[in-house]
C-alpha cells in the first residue's frame, strides 16, 4: 500500500491502533480541505500494530489536546519534504471541549452549550488529574 | 474589572486589607454611607436565601448605594429557560455589580465569562461561597485577634457544605492552622479538597466521628447544618440530620475562648440553650457578614471613601 510523502505537512505517528479516528474527530480533521490519510494497523517494532494520520498542509492545529488523548503519539513537522522538528507532547494545561463534566450539579449538565473546561491540577500522590473548572469535579478516564 | 469566585481569588494581603477595612467601617460607618452613592447592586439569586442576599442588600445601602434583582429562578427568566450567561449580559447594562447566587456549581464562573460588570460569587450549590468565608474570617478575627496559630473544628455535613470547602481553602495559607473534621462517615471532606488544598500545604488535620473527643483541643468549632436540599434521597437526609447536636453538656468540655461559628440557618445542630454562651459567636458572625461585604464592594466597584 503507497501513500505519497508529504511535502508541508504533520505526520502524527505511534498512534495507538484503533485511536486514529477518535484524533480525526478530536482535531476536526473532517473540516480541512487538504489531504489527509488515515493509515491502521501499521506494524511497529515498537508497538505491534499503531495507527498514523498524515496531513498535507501546515495549517494551524491545535495539536496540545493529543497530549491529553494519547502522550505517546509523535508529531512530525514535515516542511519542504524534510523532518523539520518532532513537537514533543506533554499533558495540556487546559483542554476545551474534548470531554465533559459528569457531576450532575456543575452548570455545564444544565447548560451545554457553556464551553467543556478542564484545568490540570497536581494531586497530593504526585499523579494529574483534569478538574471541571466550574465544579472542580475530576474526570475520571 | 475583578470578579470573586472562589476565595483563592483573593491574595492572603487582600483578605487582610478587607478585614482591615471591614473593622474601619464598624468603627467609624459615616465614613463610608456614601462611597457607592449612584451606584447599584443586582442580586441574582435563583436559589432562596435570607441571610446572604439581605446582607448583601444592607451593605449597598449602607454605602450610600441601591439594589435591584430577584431571590428565586421562578420569579426569573431562568424559569422560560434564560442562560446565566444572558441574564448577566442583561443585568450588566442595568448595574455596576453583580452578587449571585445559583443552585448549579460553577455558574458565577460561567456568568464572568460575559459579564461587563464585576461578579461575586453568593454561593454556587455545594461548590463555593467566598463572601460567606470572608465573614468568617473576619468574626474569627475580631473574635480571636489573629488567624493564624488556631485548632479548627469543622462539624458536620463536610460534604456538600459549600461554606468548609471555602473556608478550609482560605485558613491553609496562614500558619500555625491545623482541622479536625468531624463528619459521619457519608459526609466527609470531598477529597479533591484534601488533593488539592490540605495536603499539598502540609496542613495537619484529623478525621473523627466524635464531637466529643475532638471538642477540647478546638480553638474554633465551624458548625454546619445537614442540608437537605443537597440530597437526592430523603432517607439518606434524615438519616444523617440529627448525627451532631451541640449542647450546654457537650460544649463543658471546650475552651473558655473558644468560638463557635455557624454559616446559619441553624436547625437543631446547636440547641438554643448554648446561645447565650460567650462562646456562640453565630449571631454575631451574620452581623459582621455585611461589614465584610461593604468592604468587597468597594473593592471591586475601586471606590474608596
Amino acid at each position: 500500500m503507497n501513500i505519497d510523502s508529504i511535502q508541508n505537512g504533520y505526520v502524527l505517528d505511534h498512534i495507538k491502533a484503533g485511536r486514529s479516528m477518535d484524533i480525526y474527530r478530536y482535531l476536526n480533521l473532517n473540516d480541512l480541505d487538504c489531504s489527509v490519510a488515515i493509515i491502521k494497523n501499521v506494524k511497529s517494532n515498537k508497538m505491534g500494530r499503531k495507527d498514523i494520520i498524515k496531513i498535507d498542509s501546515l495549517i494551524a492545529l491545535d495539536l496540545t489536546v493529543l497530549g491529553y488523548i494519547d502522550p505517546g503519539i509523535t508529531i512530525n513537522v514535515i516542511r519542504d519534504g524534510r523532518l523539520e522538528e518532532k513537537q514533543p507532547l506533554a499533558l495540556p494545561h487546559k483542554i476545551v471541549n474534548i470531554i465533559k463534566c459528569k457531576n450532575p450539579r456543575c452548570i455545564t449538565s444544565a447548560e451545554p452549550q457553556l464551553d467543556s473546561i478542564f484545568l490540570l491540577s497536581r494531586k497530593a500522590n504526585g499523579k494529574r488529574a483534569y478538574r471541571c473548572a466550574y465544579c472542580e469535579t475530576e474526570h475520571k478516564r | 474589572m475583578r470578579h470573586l469566585i472562589d476565595i483563592t481569588d483573593l491574595s492572603v494581603q487582600e483578605v487582610d486589607e478587607l478585614i482591615a477595612t471591614a473593622e474601619d467601617i464598624i468603627q467609624d460607618p459615616a465614613k463610608y454611607a456614601e462611597v457607592c452613592r449612584h451606584k447599584k447592586l443586582a442580586t441574582l439569586f435563583f436559589e432562596p436565601s435570607t441571610r446572604t442576599r439581605l446582607s448583601f442588600e444592607a451593605a449597598m445601602l449602607d454605602l450610600g448605594g441601591s439594589t435591584l434583582g430577584f431571590s428565586e429562578a421562578q420569579s426569573s427568566s431562568a424559569a422560560k429557560g434564560e442562560t446565566v450567561g444572558d441574564t448577566v449580559r442583561v443585568v450588566g447594562g442595568y448595574a455596576d455589580i453583580i452578587a449571585m447566587r445559583h443552585p448549579k456549581e460553577g455558574a458565577p464562573l460561567a456568568a464572568t465569562q460575559v459579564s461587563t460588570v464585576p461578579v461575586i460569587n453568593a454561593g454556587d450549590g455545594g461548590h463555593n461561597h467566598p463572601t460567606q468565608t470572608l465573614t468568617d474570617l473576619l468574626t474569627i478575627h475580631k473574635e480571636r485577634g489573629s488567624l493564624s496559630g488556631f485548632t479548627i473544628g469543622c462539624c458536620g455535613d463536610l460534604k456538600f457544605g459549600r461554606t468548609v470547602h471555602s473556608l478550609v481553602n482560605a485558613l491553609s495559607r496562614y500558619s500555625g492552622i491545623r482541622f479536625v473534621f468531624i463528619s459521619p462517615p457519608e459526609l466527609k471532606i470531598p477529597l479533591y479538597l484534601k488533593e488539592n488544598t490540605i495536603e499539598p500545604n502540609g496542613l495537619p488535620y484529623a478525621e473523627t466521628e466524635s464531637l466529643e473527643d475532638a471538642m477540647p483541643d478546638l480553638d474554633i468549632l465551624y458548625m454546619t447544618r445537614v442540608q437537605r436540599e443537597r440530597f437526592f434521597n430523603e432517607a439518606d437526609y434524615l438519616r444523617l440530620r440529627d448525627t451532631y447536636i451541640l449542647d450546654p453538656a457537650k460544649l463543658a468540655a471546650a475552651k473558655l475562648d473558644m468560638r463557635i461559628l455557624h454559616p446559619l440557618p441553624r436547625v437543631n445542630e446547636i440547641t438554643v440553650d448554648v446561645d447565650k454562651d460567650p462562646r456562640a459567636a453565630y449571631f454575631r458572625q451574620a452581623v459582621y457578614g455585611k461589614f465584610i461585604r461593604m468592604a468587597l464592594i468597594m473593592k471591586l466597584l475601586e471606590v474608596q471613601p
